[in-house]
């Protein structure tokens, strides 16, 4: 009777987890055959050919958008990579060190703050001095908002490893600096990349850090100096104008973000597997 | 007098507040092997630990004494603790293997790491290597296969041939059976025998017979303190303290 009990509690739960996973999926699932649905319209050959028409003309593309997307965001994975990985190998491999409670604080900080204010600092810091909106200040915007994503899971990922694998370097009479290079970031490249992706996703869909940074362009240009356009900015214009037109290109522009962070996310599972 | 090569004088070793060896002072005698046997506890791998400053990584450690090899002292300022643990190699008790490298690569880990990039040297240090560690033949046609995909036992004589390619001149070995079946246990056994015109070995064992069968000398640890230390057969025939006489004969620990 006791075992009986236990069955059926036991089916119950896994009704409710199998009930969970739905509420997170479906929602999810929505989402996404909704973009699509709206958006594969947008997709034909103008749209990753040409720079944008102006409004109410019809036609017209998102090439400078594309193109920019992916210097900008690259720019800002180079950026944020080094520093995110060197914060999160010296938050996890050398808890002593007297830049760890700051570089901590830091982390924590810039993990709360909205995105527009990582615009609002990239504004400060490079668009001023530098006298003008370019697609590095953008760069730099996005780059600070994945440094906290990127330090923590580094951090993460390297806290799991087992402390036997340094000390085996270190008996074999490699300095400190050797065995995290060429053995722990190595053995926990998986969950590196995995940070990585998860930062470039995340800073590959805001708009609001670029506004006052790469600010947009309707030229095609690959200046890294001068104002550049992306995809997330031309969702903003486009999304909130009140032309048809736009407002479908702009469901084209969320669907191709989406689709592009997908091929990303892929492409380095594969690569990851495969070595 | 049998030649030294290693020695402790005095060696306290600090966890914090508590005390893990206390005032150890022992020889180790070239190209021996000298078995640390105590119950759980008492500070053999502390004791081990300190003979290649495996300790420095943790801060609370504070360490008192000398320990000395070939007369120059480990732990006097100035002293880098990377060079020593090039001449003082440590085998672990649990084996690991590098989990991103392949068998070759794992043997030759301590040289490539540090710059050594001829391949027709590191492929003969790496079978030399592997021969010491009784590991050549069953591996010599899969060196570059993942190490991670051998036996638990033959990852064990990874670390060990590891240990070996970089020719140190002692090898510190915590337990290195304790997690292996009794096949593997007797390879391992067996290879030190061999090891031991080449280098010099300090091995932890909870295990009296292996201690006895592999040993020229041992010490005996109790509490943290080191209770007797003499060769293998008199101090397993003719304990000189009742405490180590108890614990030989089982009835404690
Ligand atoms: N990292 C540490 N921090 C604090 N105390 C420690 C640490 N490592 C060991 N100790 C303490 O030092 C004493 C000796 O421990 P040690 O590990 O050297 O014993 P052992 O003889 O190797 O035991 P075993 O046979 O179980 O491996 C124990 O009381 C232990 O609790
Ligand atoms: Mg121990």
């Amino acid at each position: 009777m006791n075992l009986r009990r236990r069955y059926l509690r036991d089916r119950v739960m896994v009704a409710l987890v199998y009930l969970g996973t739905a509420l997170v999926l479906l929602p999810l699932g929505f989402i996404l055959l909704h973009v699509f649905t709206q958006g594969i319209g947008a997709l034909n050959w103008a749209f990753f050919t040409q720079p944008p028409a102006p409004p109410g003309e019809g036609g017209g593309g998102m090439l400078p958008a594309i193109v920019g997307t992916f210097v900008i965001d690259l720019m800002a994975l180079a950026m944020g990579g080094v520093l995110g990985l060197g914060g999160g190998v010296l938050m996890a491999e050398y808890p002593d060190h007297p830049l760890n409670r700051p570089l901590r604080l830091v982390a924590n900080v810039l993990g709360g703050v909205p995105a527009i204010l990582m615009g609002l600092f990239a504004f400060v810091l490079v668009v001023e001095p530098m006298g003008g909106f370019s697609a590095f200040s953008g760069a730099v915007a996005l780059a600070i908002l994945m440094i906290p994503i990127i330090m923590r899971a580094t951090e993460e990922v390297l806290r799991i490893l087992p402390w036997e694998l340094r000390e085996a370097g270190l008996a074999l009479g490699l300095p400190r600096w050797r065995v995290t290079l060429s053995l722990i970031l190595p053995a926990a490249r998986g969950g590196i990349v995995t940070g990585l992706l998860l930062a470039l996703a995340r800073a590959a869909g805001e708009a609001a850090p670029l506004l006052f940074t790469a600010f947009g362009n309707p030229f095609l240009s690959f200046d890294p100096l001068g104002p550049m356009d992306s995809l997330p900015l031309k969702i903003y214009v486009y999304a909130i104008s009140p032309y048809e037109d736009w407002i479908r290109q702009a469901w084209g522009a969320a669907l191709l973000l989406a689709l592009m962070l997908m091929v990303t996310n892929y492409l380095a599972r594969r690569a990851l597997r495969r070595s | 007098m049998e030649p030294l090569r290693m020695e402790t004088e005095n060696l306290t070793v600090h966890y914090g507040k508590s005390v893990g060896v206390r005032n150890v002072s022992l020889p180790v005698y070239d190209r021996k092997i000298t078995a640390l046997i105590g119950p759980s506890g008492c500070g053999k791998t502390t004791f081990l630990r300190a003979l290649n400053r495996m300790h420095d990584l943790n801060p609370i450690v504070r360490i008192e004494g000398r320990v000395r090899l070939d007369g120059e002292d480990l732990y006097a300022p100035g002293v880098d603790p990377v060079a020593i643990r090039r001449r003082v190699g440590m085998v672990f008790q649990r084996p690991t293997p590098f989990p991103t490298m392949s068998i070759f690569e794992n043997v030759v880990a301590g040289l490539r790491l540090v710059g050594v990039r001829d391949r027709e040297r590191l492929m003969g240090v790496a079978e030399r290597s592997l021969k010491a560690a009784a590991l050549w033949d069953e591996v010599k046609d899969r060196l570059h296969e993942p190490a991670v995909g051998l036996s638990g036992g033959q990852q064990q004589r990874i670390s060990i041939a590891r240990a070996l390619a970089v020719e140190p001149e002692v090898l510190l070995m915590d337990e290195p059976t304790s997690a292996l079946d009794p096949i593997s246990t007797q390879a391992i056994e067996d290879l030190l025998a061999g090891l031991k015109e080449q280098v010099t070995i300090v091995i932890v064992t909870h295990n009296m017979q292996q201690a006895a069968r592999v040993s020229d000398y041992t010490a005996f640890f109790l509490n943290g303190d080191m209770i007797e230390f003499g060769p293998t057969e008199r101090l397993f025939t003719n304990p000189s303290d009742p405490r180590t006489e108890a614990y030989i004969t089982g009835r404690f620990g």
